[in-house]
């Protein structure tokens, strides 16, 4: 029989150790059981607030599906472990006993309940799970006002997820400021006033006394200088505790202050027994982060299986983050407690930062830091200190803004040392990352993939970009990013030259920028561009030979040569009158129909010839072209929202048909889809598309750059409870800052992903019109908007570009006749490849 | 184009002068064979015509392809599955063992005239 070991716990770092015990040669000797408290397997408890704000749990998951259905391995959801037998090496649960020969404890911990009279009362909450946000979600229902006690790094989370259930959040703190321990006194009023401009009301030096019901609301918090606080809800975040109990029944050594007590191999006071996380405690100091429990799980795996030189003593504490959108950043001796430490402060009142460096005595060697409003500074800094890198001549560099005429020297990457951890996560350090390209990595996906870096919270990911990069570099490696052997430019130069020098045609710009006669790659993409700027017909002259078969014929070829055409049909609503009337067109032609993903009909096996015969009639009858062959906006998705169902909000029909026409026709570097929803139900799966905007009370939330397709990616947040017209003008910006930046075939989720600064820098440039560019993006989405016409019934209109529409220039012969098709469930489908025998 | 070396075919009208698009393809039918057009002015050589049909698909699209340049060597790109199709040989430039007929093909008095013969 296979030894058995028990791992109690799916949290994260329970689920890091299975995963790293599954990759180890031992595995394949045990059976692993993994026993959950939880009903779910392991989740990212560190962006637990987006539980509200992508209102899902799904993309919080760790690990792939099929992990836990391995061979040998184990889960056991719901069914927590209620007693350890040390001397029959047995665990017992309601269900079962099981036995085990290695044991591993991955409890976590517990949130800390301040013993205060009243709470027990309804309504009030901790916050640590799924089910704690579950139960906090429904407490807010009919609720106005919500308190958070603790104004720590957990505290400040939860007010903002208070925030996101729509309630105004409160947070009640002991001590004098904010995070008392990664902030000193000036961060933390820094940070209380950012958040109080985001309208969560603060209250330090506040000690509650009892809860009790309110008058005017559910619950009223005593304080102990005889002031109260009246609330529809409380969530406790004063602090964790160790999850130990069931050690402690078990008569396993424990810490001073609690926690199960374990060595540098993470082995308890009993040798078949290890501790890992939050349970755990080190030289009696407990570590509440992930990154130390990761390594506490990769070393007690490694120990089993007969590694001992991997120990754990001790780990950084240092922390960045985003509380409500304020970057707040705290590395190693942030207040200065190191005997004879000095210290470097930049505040600046009026932009809301503040930098404060703790330095060695004799200013050699950076010892702590603290940041609040920007974090670009903390991935140099805490290199600096993590590697006790000698600081430059002018330490305050580190810390000064650029304007002050000091170059700030960030540290390059090819300064860090080879044993540098750029991923604490993951323990991956730079010499890792040169190692994986030792062995073929090429791209930061490759690097991803093999180290892991990268993968854990994603805070290192600038860092591993820079030195995944500057190694390239090193190695005389070119990033080459031109578009094809013609144009030595990206997308966004070419787009940037059309538009400066005004040029107007691929002739013009290839003379002046690139070299040879083009190709199937630069010409559409330059068409894209040019018809972004300037709007003009795709059949001038000079811009039809650039364009893409279905961008010629304004049809999409299918794999027999014969093309589809896709009326547009603006959110989907079509009178019965026009759905007739594309009945009647598919019918004369005998075209093969089908609704689309997109809520339209596609009409397929059209020849060239028929293409302006069926369009004539498709425009007579009022419907103009869905541009389902351009890369250009294609739908947008609606449910029927208020109008009809007893859910809606909002109209999502008007804003999508609204949407809909004012985007038609607009040329994009890769294909749009957008949907709107008028609920929060989500019927019109808004979170899977480029633009999905979701209806609220008070208006819409939209969210961006998400799509389907091989690799589907779930749109951002980006704005919340948005009136009409700043709902439009946020997408005008946002489109045509992506047309301006992607690169050619770029979709909008790549294009963000691989936008320097991410969301928040779309943000900056969309919301705060940080490069001043709002209003030119604005005017010039206007234009594309005026100059919009149907092409197609410009070009039934006009006879030269009706002449591209001929099978074959001189032969009457209708091509269809040379078409094999067979019938299938009552319509024509292609039958296969006609030979030359065939046709003679 | 070299009249001389070209003087013993037999020549075919397949279309006007006026019905080429420059820069791009069109499709004419020689007899029964389907045949792309292609129209490059201003360049040493100006006309090519070779095999509508695209051999991987089977099916007539070769007219309606991008036209690509690459060291100098012109070639379509087929819409369908993006193979350049040389016009001077007819080669597939990823697959060498595959191609498409290629014939002669010059403007006589505003006609497009394509030989009988293939010469490639």
């Amino acid at each position: 029989m296979k030894k058995q070991l028990v791992v109690i716990g799916n949290g994260m770092v329970g689920h890091h150790f299975a995963e790293q015990w599954m990759a180890s040669e031992m595995a394949a000797d045990y059976e692993l059981h993994v026993f959950a408290e939880e009903n779910q397997r392991a989740y990212d408890r560190v962006h637990l607030s987006e539980y509200f704000e992508k209102q899902s749990s799904a993309h919080l998951q760790l690990g792939d599906d099929g992990f836990y259905t391995l061979p040998g391995i184990h889960l056991h959801l719901n069914e927590a472990v209620i007693a350890l037998d040390r001397e029959a090496k047995s665990v017992t649960t309601a269900q079962r006993q099981y036995s085990y020969d290695t044991l591993v404890f991955a409890t976590g911990s517990y949130p800390f309940v301040p013993p205060i009279d009243g709470r027990e009362l309804d309504h009030c909450w901790v916050y640590r799970t799924l089910q704690d946000l579950d139960a906090i979600r429904a407490s807010a229902q009919g609720a106005t006002r919500g308190v958070v006690v603790g104004g720590g790094l957990l505290g400040l989370e939860a007010a903002n997820a208070l925030r996101m259930l729509g309630l105004e959040a409160h947070v009640v703190e002991f001590a004098p400021r904010l995070m008392p321990v990664q902030l000193d006194s000036d961060a933390g009023s820094l940070l209380r006033a950012k958040i109080e401009d985001l309208g969560v009301k603060v209250h330090t030096e506040k000690a509650t006394r009892k809860i009790i019901p309110g008058d005017e609301q559910r619950l009223r918090m005593c304080f102990a200088d005889e002031t109260y606080l009246e609330t529809d809800l409380i969530v406790f975040s004063a602090g964790i505790r160790p999850q130990d109990q069931l050690a402690r029944e078990a008569g396993l050594q424990l810490g001073e202050r609690g926690g199960i007590a374990v060595d540098q191999h993470c082995r308890t006071s009993d040798p078949s027994i290890y501790a890992i996380g939050e349970c755990a405690v080190w030289n009696n100091q407990q570590y509440g982060l992930v990154a130390p429990g990761y390594t506490m799980a990769r070393v007690a795996a490694a120990h089993m299986i007969g590694n001992v030189g991997t120990t754990f003593t001790g780990a950084d504490m240092s922390t960045k983050l985003k509380l409500l959108g304020v970057d707040v950043g705290s590395i190693g001796d942030a207040h200065g407690a190191t005997p004879g430490a000095l210290n470097y402060r930049y505040s600046n009142e009026i932009e809301g930062v503040y930098r404060r460096l703790v330095v060695s005595a004799d200013g050699s060697k950076l010892l702590g830091a603290i940041l609040v409003g920007d974090n670009s500074y903390y991935d140099t800094l805490l290199q600096y200190a993590l590697n006790g890198i000698a600081l430059p001549e002018h330490p305050e560099s580190l810390i000064l803004p650029d304007s002050s005429g000091m170059s700030s020297p960030s540290l390059g990457a090819s300064a860090l040392p080879y044993e540098a951890t750029l991923c604490s996560c993951h323990n991956v350090t730079k010499g890792d990352i040169c190692e994986a390209m030792n062995d073929g990595a090429v791209s930061l996906s490759d690097i991803k993939s093999m180290t892991k870096a990268a993968t854990g919270c994603g805070g290192c990911a600038a860092m591993v970009k820079t030195v995944f990069e500057s190694e390239l570099e090193a190695r005389g490696v070119q990033v080459d990013k031109s578009i094809c052997e013609h144009f030595s430019h990206t997308r966004q130069e070419l787009f940037h030259l059309v538009k400066v020098e005004g040029i107007q045609t691929f002739d013009e710009l290839i003379e002046r920028h690139g070299q040879g006669g083009g190709c199937e790659i630069c010409k559409p993409a330059v068409a894209s561009i040019l018809a972004s700027v300037w709007n003009e017909h795709v059949h001038e002259a000079k811009h039809l030979p650039l364009q893409d078969t279905n961008d010629t014929f304004m049809a999409n070829m299918q794999k027999n040569g014969t093309y589809s055409v896709v009326p547009r049909i603006p959110g989907g609503e079509i009178t019965p009158k026009m759905l007739i009337k594309i009945g009647e067109v598919g019918e004369k032609y005998n075209l093969y129909t089908k609704i689309t993903g997109g809520q339209r009909i596609d009409l397929f096996g059209a020849t060239l010839d028929e293409l302006p015969l069926i369009w004539e009639e498709l425009i007579a009858a009022g419907f103009e072209t869905g541009h389902a062959y351009g890369k250009s906006l294609r739908t947008v998705k609606s449910c029927i929202g208020d109008t009809w169902c007893r859910y809606g909000v909002q109209d999502s029909m008007s804003m999508a048909i609204r949407l809909e026409n004012r985007y038609k026709g607009m040329r994009s570097p890769h294909k749009v889809k957008m949907a709107v929803s008028g609920c929060t139900r989500e019927c019109a799966e808004a979170q899977s598309k480029d633009i999905g905007v979701i209806a609220t009370e008070n208006g819409w939330n939209l969210y961006v750059c998400g799509n389907g397709g091989m690799k589907p990616r779930h749109a951002d947040l980006f704005a919340t409870d948005l009136d009409d017209e700043t709902l439009i003008r946020y997408i005008d910006r946002v489109l045509m800052f992506y047309v301006y930046t992607a690169d050619r075939l770029q979709r909008t989720s790549v294009w963000l992903e691989n936008l320097q600064g991410g969301l928040k820098y779309l943000k900056e440039v969309v919301i705060d019109d940080s490069l001043g560019l709002a209003e030119e993006l604005e005017t010039r989405m206007q234009h594309i908007v005026d100059t919009y016409q149907c092409e197609w019934k410009t070009a039934i209109n006009d006879s030269e570009k009706r002449k591209r529409f001929r099978s074959y220039v001189n032969a009457s012969e209708p091509r269809k006749a040379r078409i094999q098709l067979i019938e299938e469930r009552g319509q024509l489908i292609p039958a296969r490849m006609i030979t030359e025998e065939e046709v003679a | 184009m070299n009249a001389a070396s070209t003087a013993s075919l037999q020549w075919q009208n397949v279309c006007h002068r006026k019905d080429l698009v420059p820069h791009s393809g069109i499709a004419v039918m020689l007899g029964k064979e389907p045949v792309a057009v292609f129209w490059l002015p201003g360049h040493d050589t100006e006309l090519y015509a070779i095999g509508h049909t695209d051999p991987f698909s089977g099916s007539e699209v070769l007219a309606h392809g991008i036209l690509c340049e690459s060291q100098g060597i012109w070639s379509v790109a087929s819409p369908l599955y993006k193979q350049h199709f040389r016009l001077d040989t007819g080669r597939c430039i990823e697959a060498p063992e595959v191609g498409v007929d290629v014939w002669a093909v010059r403007v006589e008095q505003d006609w497009v005239q394509i030989g009988n013969i293939l010469i490639g």
